[in-house]
């Protein structure tokens, strides 16, 4: 994995002729934002902002609104020319582009996609859908092909001939969608797509692009001021405040490591059942049952560690279910094998731990965490649970 | 102390005056061309025009009517048209619409550009807008004068005066529609890599045109106004009817010519914002 987009100390300064000149004088000095802005009547858009995008990588910027973050992410296409600092794209420096490279890079390598979705209303889907390769003057029936797979993948098909009025905000944002995979673009650029969506359409569209997401493998940086999208969608966040990135890292550093009060202020209404993993919580198990062993043996085990069940897994470590020490007294079976129940639901690990709320409701006992390989990992019992969201 | 110091006074009209004479003695030949021009088009449009038969246009008429809105709405235009003819006035009318026509014709050629240009340059929006609001605010009787001067009396000067008070509205409407498109639409635009003739001829003049249409349909009902006018200097048509029915204080008269040119300012009005209305066909704006 390496670094597939490089942002150094990009700094970009909105403004014209003379003010602008002054306003990068101050900026030099270390003037703050509103002290330029009073003086000058410049805005500073992006401070100094460094960081790295791994191909593949689903990269949030989150912010509130004037934080700059939608100022930011138009430096990857150049609808805003970062003031100083350097872009490499797959090592490629684009801030010095001529202007039919410019075109190139926005015509292959990149897309974006915008919050109030910026749709042509006076074309259809299909033609909405068509204008990236339109522009790149691809010849009619590729278009018309290659839209219509776009159109089929966010799940619009039947919809090619309507008119954006005629469609639902979460439709409209699926041809904004459409429109920008078209073009299979390597980099993805989505300015609060959701922004303008109610929550039920917005949960489903974030699920979508995670499905999404493993399915067409495009580098995506996305921008959003809502703290749970970003903790739910994000590889790794930025957090911008001022222009500036307050902490970057992977959702859980958010929590473990909050760099200061903003931060810890910021992620304050983060519902964790949405963000936090099951193996984040979960707690290691002091003993596992091997399947193979004897009734007596699983017996005395239970009782040496003074508890009423005990888990069970097979010579693989695959989970097979739990034992009661009620059973393992009652019963005159030789193995253990004979007597694991397994009403209860095991738990991926990756998964968010809202949905383990509902397992440890029906369930007296802890909830198993399996991996991919179904293997026992541990479990989470509903002490766990509310010290983690606590 | 009361009334204005003679010393201060100090008259621009010498200075108009020169702008004209030396128009006239340095562009002299310019201007005739142009009249050559204008009024060779004038002929043909008028001519053309007679050569239909009076039903075919009153059936257009209603047909347009019937396709761009209702039954009732077709024949009301219909009867409008008819009723022109009854009081006499249809050649005159036929004068009027060339006029308007032509004054159109141009205003588009010279506007649209114009209005692309100002909303793209920020130096020439702030040179236009203060001379286009003075020209939508100047006496129309103020145009005739310099339009006798350049061009002589008659239908020339009539084209270039009705031009003249009748382009602002294009140029501002046409300026406002490319201005106005969303700033999203633009960026999206822009992002896929369109050229800035793509930009203007895929996205900002098709997101543009109702406003457009809109200052098409200002534009050609200030002809309407200012046709009549130009009967001062010359121009027939129905504003001469008025004219006359003035000099010889004919009230029935001048009523009769002045229903004719509502009659003709309604059927354009509605027929041009049906054909704007079929134009965005199923478009509509963003939410």
């Amino acid at each position: 994995m390496n670094n597939y987009i490089e942002v150094n100390d990009v700094q970009l300064i909105f403004g014209k002729g003379k003010k602008l000149e002054k306003a990068k004088v101050l900026h030099k000095n270390g003037a703050s934002i509103e002290e330029i802005r009073e003086k000058t009547g410049c805005a500073v858009g992006v401070r100094h902002v460094d960081f790295n995008v791994k191909k593949g990588e689903l990269f949030v910027i989150v912010g509130l609104s004037g934080s700059g973050k939608s100022s930011l992410i138009r430096c990857f296409n150049l609808l805003n020319k970062p003031t100083y600092g350097n872009i490499k794209i797959d090592g490629k420096e684009i801030t010095t582009l001529n202007k039919k490279e410019l075109l190139d890079l926005r015509r292959n390598s990149i897309s974006m996609v915008f919050q109030s979705f910026g749709l042509l209303n006076h074309r259809t889907v299909l033609r909405n859908v068509e204008y990236g390769l339109e522009v790149k003057n691809e010849d009619q029936k590729i278009r018309t092909s290659t839209a219509l797979d776009a159109i089929d993948v966010v799940g619009l098909k039947g919809w090619e001939e309507y008119y954006p009025y005629q469609l639902s905000g979460g439709m409209k944002q699926r041809v904004g969608l459409a429109r920008a995979i078209a073009n299979d673009p390597d980099i993805l650029l989505m300015d609060e797509p959701y922004g303008a969506l109610d929550p039920l359409i917005r949960r489903e569209m974030q699920n979508e692009l995670l499905n999404l997401e493993d399915y067409i493998d495009k580098t995506i940086i996305f921008i959003t001021h809502d703290m749970n999208e970003a903790f739910k969608l994000g590889d790794r966040i930025a957090l911008m405040k001022d222009g500036e990135i307050v902490q970057l890292g992977r959702p859980r550093d958010f929590f473990e490591h909050p760099a200061n009060d903003y931060v810890k202020d910021f992620i304050a209404d983060v519902d964790k059942t949405q963000v936090l993993r099951a193996k984040q919580i979960m707690q290691d198990l002091p003993f596992i049952l091997k399947d193979d062993i004897s009734r007596t043996e699983a017996r005395d085990i239970l009782l040496s560690n003074d508890v009423k069940y005990g888990y069970v897994v097979d010579e693989k470590e695959k989970y097979m279910g739990y034992v009661t020490l009620e059973d393992l007294k009652k019963s005159r079976v030789q193995k253990v094998k004979s007597i694991i129940l397994n009403d209860i639901e095991p738990f991926y690990r990756q998964e968010f731990i809202k949905d383990l709320i509902p397992l440890l409701k029906e369930t007296d006992y802890e909830v198993p965490i399996i991996d991919s390989q179904k293997r026992l990992k541990g479990v989470v019992c509903v002490e766990s649970l509310l010290s983690a969201i606590s | 102390m009361i009334q204005f110091p003679e010393f201060l006074e100090f008259s621009i009209s010498d200075f108009f005056d020169a702008i004209i004479n030396w128009l006239l003695s340095n562009l002299s030949e310019f201007f005739d061309f142009a009249t050559l021009v204008i009024a060779t088009v004038f002929n043909t449009i008028e001519t053309g025009l007679s050569f239909i038969p009076w039903w075919i246009i009153i059936i257009l008429i209603f047909y347009l009517g019937k396709k761009f809105y209702s039954y009732k709405m077709a024949t009301v235009l219909a009867l409008m048209m008819f009723s022109i003819g009854m009081f006499g006035l249809w050649d005159s009318m036929l004068y009027t619409i060339a006029i308007v026509i032509i004054s159109v014709i141009v205003s588009l050629l010279i506007g649209l550009p114009l209005g692309i240009l100002m909303a793209k340059n920020v130096r020439l929006e702030a040179i236009l807008k203060p001379i286009l609001d003075a020209m939508q605010t100047m006496p129309s009787f103020v145009y005739l004068i310099p339009a006798i001067m350049l061009f002589g009396l008659g239908r020339v000067p009539a084209v270039f005066a009705t031009t003249i008070y009748a382009i602002p509205p294009l140029i501002k409407l046409t300026y406002l529609g490319i201005s106005n498109v969303d700033k999203e639409v633009v960026e999206a635009g822009q992002s896929f890599g369109s050229t800035s003739r793509q930009m203007l001829f895929k996205i900002e003049l098709p997101q543009a045109i109702s406003t457009i249409m809109t200052g098409v349909n200002q534009t050609t009902m200030m002809a309407m106004a200012m046709v009549v006018i130009s009967s001062m200097i010359g121009a027939e048509g129905i504003g001469q009817e008025v004219l006359i029915s003035i000099r010889r204080l004919e009230v029935g008269r001048g009523f009769q010519a002045g229903f004719a040119i509502v009659f003709l300012a309604i059927i354009l009005d509605r027929l041009l914002q049906g054909f704007a209305n079929s134009l965005e066909g199923g478009i509509q704006t963003n939410e």
